[in-house]
């Protein structure tokens, strides 16, 4: 333990501590701006600037680390009038144009200037010239608005391992930018929207796409269907002050039908149908394997967009192991414009089918041209959790007060294994529940259905599962270890892929969601997101999940009945027409 | 420009792929050392003149590093340029001393002279013209480099004839 003095407290800190994290340890806070616990401690923005007794100048506490002895001042006046120098010079380059900015009153820059308390701005300079790239569905960046903190940096290089965004240029012409100030639509960007998420302020955020949901709804020939992600229901409470870890499924519910939608439909429902599509799949390719047919082992999931558009960029010659089911709202967006329009006597051309997702890529996912059946596109926009919640504002709702509703059926109900589809491990763990269970007529050998090994926010998570006794059409696998494994963030993605590349992948399935710890902290999630909010969704989705009396996806009986009525049976012709999709090497 | 009107032999230079393949041994010697981003680009802008995005981007394969990065670091070094360069860089001193001694007047005749703007490189591919912050011979104020050929106390009226030596 390291002791120091914090404003005349003696306090005692692990060694490695920074001034910072031990001043908050004891209830000093010290305002900051680039700083993200957990994630980027860079120093540049200098806001958390503290005397420290003998030094020379004042020291970042972001990332000075404590010593013994070290006597520390966080709220003299010399530190105070710095604060504000700086304060003023990070404003002295921005806009200021909070009443129309996106970010206003959510945003770091602003909440700031709360604490710093400054009466006037005296650097009125040169401004940043104003560039807006527009040219991605997903996430438009706003560089005037930029205050060079470089978190997005940090997400984008070391933990999705995509390095898209680096400063460029110096001094005053710096930009966070891709090479050569190209657009995000031509460079390897995966869309992930991780950037958006950490951004203090308003240079990175998702297109928006809620006009467009609007002038649906005031459209009349419109029947305006919309569906939420199993992870919504999770994360959308933040928004409206509930604590991270709320669950606000029938809330939302409600808000969506007093907002007018026509239906309100649960992409869960679509997420235990991916169970049984993928799960099929997979033991499709199983059985080839094991009658000696070349077949592209491990199966890697593919329900996250950005994923899938990262393993297009970076691993062009390995797409044959990701499974061919669309990511489930898609698989809705179809069976909504095509089973549910033949039942309700509706022409495809007259629904409009709104996604609610966790995810910025799934902007971009809709406009993929493989995403059209029938001359119709199966979804018709994508709105995140945030733009939602917006919207929802916008129509005056007080949504704290609403009653809880319910989804509309047919394509509304939906089992345990969906739920958790929202969460990393979570697809695998539902696929196993069901792919189990068809193999050898039992249940998963784990308690209350869950395979904890991979459960949690560890990057890369493996487990071994022998099966034994199968039923007779299975008896090719008796004794044989299924071996599996489960990543999410990209950079995890890239070390399994590498293996894959190398054909040294010791697994046969594999899940990967693009975003670290899934959907739930997706790319258009509410903001902050870390791990402390991560663990309190996966808790809420591990409930939601645990409340059902239906926890297997082939249990669900909608499901039943739309292969009954519908699809006949998993990847028949139907299936292949409306569920499935393939890919293209992007280089 | 007109590129068809230079008709100069060529057969001694070497092809974009016999660079290119220079630059590769140049990445493959030292592609196990820490920090060698800095000393690539520099051999390979000695090599190839200038660091385009398509030879940026080869480096970065090369390396295994994201494009913007390398780009990053490109643009971070005034003496990295992405541009073609003329055969000669005229680099005028505007450190403090240079400045108040009036760096700044050689700077704007040498603009009228070449017909170019700061960081720009004449039409002919002869001059390119920088500026730069100090190059310690501050006794020597206004000082300027042609190449690496350093000009003392510049007299602005005596730059043409300078210039017409190269």
């Amino acid at each position: 333990m390291v002791n120091l003095t914090i404003n005349g407290k003696k306090i005692s800190v692990p060694e490695g501590t920074t001034i910072l994290e031990a001043a908050k340890q004891n209830n000093i806070m010290i305002p900051t701006l680039c700083y993200m616990e957990g994630v980027h401690s860079f120093g540049s923005c200098r806001i958390c600037v503290v005397e420290v007794e003998g030094a020379k100048t004042l020291q970042a506490s972001c990332i000075t680390a404590v010593r013994e002895g070290m006597v520390v001042r966080t709220n003299t006046e010399e530190v105070r009038k710095t604060r504000k120098l700086i304060y003023e010079l990070v404003l002295s380059d921005h806009p200021k144009d909070c009443l129309n900015c996106a970010r206003n009153q959510d945003c770091e820059l602003q909440k700031l200037g709360e604490i710093i308390q400054i009466s006037e701005s005296r650097f009125e300079g040169e401004k940043s010239k104003v560039k807006i790239d527009d040219s991605s569905p997903s996430i438009i960046r706003d560089s005037s608005k930029c205050v060079l903190c470089r978190r997005c940096v940090t997400v984008c290089n070391e933990i999705q391992g995509v390095g898209i965004l680096n400063a460029q240029q110096r001094g005053f012409r710096t930009t966070i930018a891709p090479a050569a100030d190209l657009p995000l639509s031509s460079v390897d960007c995966s869309y992930c929207g991780q950037c958006t998420t950490v951004c203090p302020v308003g240079a990175l955020q998702e297109n928006e796409s809620m006009w467009r949901v609007w002038q649906a709804l005031d459209d009349k020939r419109k029947r305006v269907v919309i569906q939420t992600a199993p992870a919504i229901r999770a994360a959308l409470g933040e928004e409206f002050g509930y604590e991270p870890g709320t669950l606000v499924t029938g809330k939302m519910v409600t808000a969506l039908k007093l907002m007018g939608f026509d239906d309100v439909f649960d992409t869960n429902f679509a997420a235990d149908l991916t169970i049984i599509e993928e799960g099929n799949e997979f033991l499709q390719r199983i059985k080839r394997a094991f009658s000696g047919e070349e077949v592209a082992l491990p199966m890697v999931t593919s329900c996250s967009p950005g994923w899938v558009k990262f393993v297009e960029h970076n691993f062009p010659g390995e797409l044959d192991h990701i499974s061919t089911c669309k990511s489930p709202h898609m698989m809705m967006g179809a069976l909504v414009k095509s089973y549910y329009a033949d039942k309700i006597g509706i022409d495809p051309e007259d629904i409009f089918v709104v996604s609610v997702m966790p995810c910025t890529a799934k902007k971009f996912e809709i406009t993929r041209p493989e995403m059209v059946n029938n001359g119709v596109p199966n979804v018709d926009a994508v709105i995140t959790t945030r733009e939602l919640a917006r919207m929802i504002k916008e129509a005056g709702i007080d949504f704290k007060t609403l009653e809880d509703g319910e989804f509309d059926n047919l394509l509304g109900l939906s089992t345990g294994a969906a739920d958790i589809f929202a969460t990393t491990g979570g697809v695998m763990e539902a696929a196993l529940r069901t792919v189990y269970e068809i193999i050898t007529g039992r249940e998963i050998p784990f308690e209350k259905l869950h395979v904890t090994p991979i459960m949690g926010l560890e990057q890369v998570k493996t487990a071994e599962i022998k099966i034994e006794n199968p039923l007779d059409e299975y008896r090719f696998l008796n004794g044989v270890t299924v071996k599996i494994a489960v990543t999410s963030g990209l950079a995890g993605a890239r070390k399994l892929m590498e293996e894959v590349e190398k054909g040294q992948s010791p697994y046969h399935f594999i899940e990967v969601m693009g975003c670290p710890g899934g959907c739930i902290s997706g790319g258009g999630q509410p903001r902050p997101t870390n791990d402390e909010t991560r663990k309190k969704r996966m808790e809420a989705i591990y409930k939601e999940d645990e409340g059902k009396e239906l926890r297997k996806s082939h249990e669900n009986p909608f499901i039943k009945k739309i292969y009954e009525e519908f699809l006949k049976e998993p990847l028949g012709h139907k299936s292949h027409e409306l569920l499935h999709t393939h890919y293209m090497a992007r280089v | 420009m007109n590129n068809n009107s230079i008709t100069l032999c060529r057969c001694m230079e070497e092809t974009e792929e016999e660079k290119f393949r220079r630059i590769e041994e140049v990445i493959d010697e030292y592609r196990n050392e820490g920090g060698n981003l800095i000393p690539i680009l520099h051999m390979a802008q000695g090599i190839y003149g200038y660091l385009p995005l398509e030879l940026l981007q080869f480096i970065a394969d090369k390396l295994g590093k994201p494009l913007s990065e390398v780009y990053g670091v490109t643009t971070f070094y005034s003496f990295f340029s992405t541009k073609p360069r003329g055969e000669n860089t005229i680099r005028v001193c505007l450190g403090t001393a240079c400045y108040v001694r009036g760096g700044k007047k050689i700077v704007e005749k040498l603009k009228q002279i070449l017909g170019v703007d700061v960081g720009e490189t004449t039409e002919d591919r002869k001059f390119t013209l920088e500026v730069m912050r100090c190059m310690g011979a501050c006794g020597l104020a206004p000082a300027m480099t042609i190449n690496d050929k350093v000009y003392k106390q510049v007299n602005p009226d005596k730059l043409e004839s300078i210039i017409e030596k190269y």
